[in-house]
This record gives C-alpha cells, structure tokens and sequence, in this order.
C-alpha cells in the first residue's frame, strides 16, 4: 500500500493550482482495486446478490413506478423522453459525474435527474436523500448494473477530478485525517471493528445495515467527514461532485453494483 | 580529567538546550519539546493511570483502540492500523510518550496518529470540535501516566 504525505487541504489545493495537473501515479492500480463487496459477510453479500432479500430493491421499484408518473398532467413523465430505461439508460451511471453543457460543471446522477425535471418537467428539484431522489436514482443506475465504470474521456472533467483527488488526499478535522489515509493507504486493515475498504463507490445508491436505509454518495462522504471531525460540505456542494468525479476514476473498471448493500 | 569529565557531562546539556524549542499556542498550555520529547508534565502533576485506561479504551475520547490494539482483554474489536501498545511504557520514557501524544507531527510530518493536543495546522474542523483539542493537558498527563505502566511485552500475562 503506497504511502502519500499528507498535506494541509490549502497547501494541496494551492499545489494543484500551481501545476494544474494531478500530480503522482494512482495510488490503487486498475488490477488491484477491489469493491467493497469482497470484504463483506456472507450473509451480506447474499442479501445484495438475492433481489428478493435486497432492500435496495424496494427503492428501485419505487424508481420504475416514479419513472413512469408524470410530475404534472402537462408533462412528461421521464418515459415520455427516454422511453424504456432498461435501454435509454443502460451504462448511463458507469460515465457518471458527466460534464453539464448548460451549467458547464460536472453534474452527478442525482443532479442530472433534478436537471432534468427542472427544465423538461417544469418540476421542483427532489431534495437530496429524499425517498423519490433515492429511488429515482437508484432506478437509472440499476440499469447499469454489472457495467464496467467507464469514466468519460472528457478534458473538461479533468479539473474537477483533480479537485475531487486533492480533497481525497487533504488532511482535514480535527483529527487531521484524510481519506486517503484509510481508503488509499490502509484498506484492508481494521479500523475498531470495520475493515477498512478501498471507498470504491460502486453500488451508489445502496442500502446501508448502520443506516436502516437507502442513502446516496454524498451521505457516505459526510459520515466519513463527520468521523474526521471535519464540517462536512453541505449537500450538493460542488466539492461531493468534484469527489465523485475522481471517485469514478479512481474506481474503474469495477462493475457498478446498485443497488448495493452494505453493513 | 576531573575537568574532562565535567565537560562531557556539559556537551549533552548544551546539545539538549539547543534543541529545545517552545511552543506556545491558543487554546492549549505552552511546553518545551526537548530533543523528540516533552520532559514537564503540561499540568505540572502527574496524571492518574485509573483514568488514563478509561481515556485509552473509550472509543469515543481517546479513540485509541480505533488503530492501536493492546493488553485490554476485554476490548473487542481493536484496530490494526498503528503499533500495538503492549510493552510501549519500555518502548518510550514518560516525556517521549507526551511529544507523541501531544504532535507527533514534530516527529514525524506525515505520521496518521492525530495530534492530541495541538490546534495548528488544522483544515475545516468541524464547528462542534472547533477551538479545543482532542484531549485536555490533564487527560494527557492521565493517559501518559496509563501507558508509562504498560511494561509487558505483547503476547505476556
């Protein structure tokens, strides 16, 4: 497990700037990165397998009845447009965060949907980790499900995902820590009573056992934040997608799994 | 030779004066780092190893058990992402402890072990933990005090 040092989030931040570039090799390479599926129980790990046991399911279904609801009699549903999403979306969530021409920001899979009924269904955005956010979203990565992430090869991406890496590897709270130092540095070993994962988002949104519920990326993040004792960005906040951004990266060519449970 | 002996025992003194900086900070009692140790207690007492041991198995105020393991039986669940502590009070003098304990950072810039009693170099505390560190002079001296009578080597009763 390669060590980085460990830099002051401004430091790493002003380094980035400074060489516009995301400096070093990657620190988990392509063959040996391992989702967290593989460090789970059994039983777990058949909960998520068995659709019948996962309850990420019930969100999903809930997904593929709000996929077809209009939001109001003078729109259109989402299968006005994009008809049937075991098609329409199929690898959709694997290339997610994608640049967003109109804001010209990368925008995540959450984002995206509320995008989207915001400007083709004249909806309010859901709130984030909402039942129907959750579900909607969780519905549309389902049909990527078994799809090698596929990060696009896209330039505009690129300062984002350097972001998102030097917030990873930034030393922040008040115990200082950074991601970096459990998922890149000491995955595998244990952290109290948690073996300590590679943090590969692939089963986003999923079902997590602590949570007795379904919760997106954006909430994982802001446990480990809190874990930190860092103050966690607010929802939305550009930061999570520049993370999730170098996240996906950071994670292919691992199948996305959604929805994924896990303890 | 009675001066030759004199001087030998001056040359160590010097060296340790010339390497003691000290640090004074917000929020926290200012101490003098001697060599890679604090040699004076931050209270100016000793602490209390009762509840030093408290401090060190609650996950929750030292955190300790997060990544050290050690000879606390009775703990489930003890993390493997730093030095096992069985043994560390022959390992490391009381005022070696207490710089590792207080910043390890003087020692060692990239080491995981946060810094238990230091406000600096801190990014985006959260607002609940913001302006106090994450143990009080006191809990330190109690939790140098506890790890100075860990003298068993690990795998020994």
């Amino acid at each position: 497990m390669p060590r980085h040092p460990g830099l002051p989030l401004p430091v790493a931040l002003a380094a980035l700037l400074l060489t516009g570039a995301v400096a070093g090799a990657e620190p988990i390479a392509p063959a040996d990165r391992r989702s967290g599926f593989d460090q789970m129980s059994a039983e777990i790990q058949t909960m998520q397998r068995d659709d019948d046991a996962n309850p990420g399911m019930l969100a999903v279904v809930d997904g593929a009845e709000l996929w077809t609801k209009p939001p109001s009699s003078s729109r259109p549903a989402c299968a006005g447009c994009h008809g049937e999403a075991s098609s329409s979306m199929r690898g959709v969530a694997a290339r997610y965060p994608a640049w967003d021409a109109r804001t010209a920001r990368p925008i995540d899979l959450q984002g995206r949907i509320n995008a989207c009924r915001r400007t083709h269904q004249g909806a309010d955005p859901l709130a984030y980790e909402s039942p129907d956010l959750l579900a909607l979203t969780a519905f549309v990565a389902t049909q990527s499900r078994g799809q090698r992430i596929a990060p696009p090869e896209d330039a505009r991406l690129a300062p984002a995902r350097a972001e998102g890496r030097a917030l990873f590897e930034a030393r922040m709270g008040q115990l200082g820590l950074s991601c970096a130092i459990c998922h890149d540095e000491n995955w595998g070993r244990r952290l109290g009573a948690a073996a300590i994962p590679q943090g590969q988002p692939t089963g986003y949104p999923l079902y997590r056992l602590e949570w007795q519920g379904m919760g997106s990326l954006q909430r994982r993040l802001r446990n480990c934040l809190t874990g930190m004792r860092a103050e966690p960005f607010g929802y939305g906040a550009p930061e999570y997608v520049a993370l999730e951004a170098y996240l996906a990266t950071r994670a292919a060519p691992l199948p996305v799994e959604t929805p994924a449970v896990r303890p | 030779m009675r001066r030759g002996r004199r001087a030998a025992r001056f040359v160590p003194a010097v060296l340790a004066l010339a390497l003691a900086t000290a640090r004074a900070e917000e929020g926290v009692v200012s101490f003098t780092i001697v060599g890679d140790a604090i040699p004076a207690s931050l209270t100016g007492a000793s602490g209390d190893p009762n509840r030093g041991r408290a401090i060190v198995t609650d996950r929750t105020r030292g955190l300790c058990l997060l990544c050290h393991g050690g000879p606390f039986p009775e703990e489930r669940f003890q993390g493997n992402l730093a030095p096992d502590l069985a043994g560390i009070g022959t390992r490391r003098s009381p005022a070696q402890l207490r710089l590792r304990l207080v910043d390890g950072r003087a020692l060692n810039p990239d080491t995981i072990m946060p810094s238990y009693y230091s406000l600096t170099g801190l990014t985006r505390v959260g607002r609940v933990w913001q302006g106090r560190p994450i143990l009080s002079a006191a809990e330190i001296e109690d939790v140098v005090a506890f790890l100075a009578t860990l003298r068993e080597p690990e795998g020994r009763p």
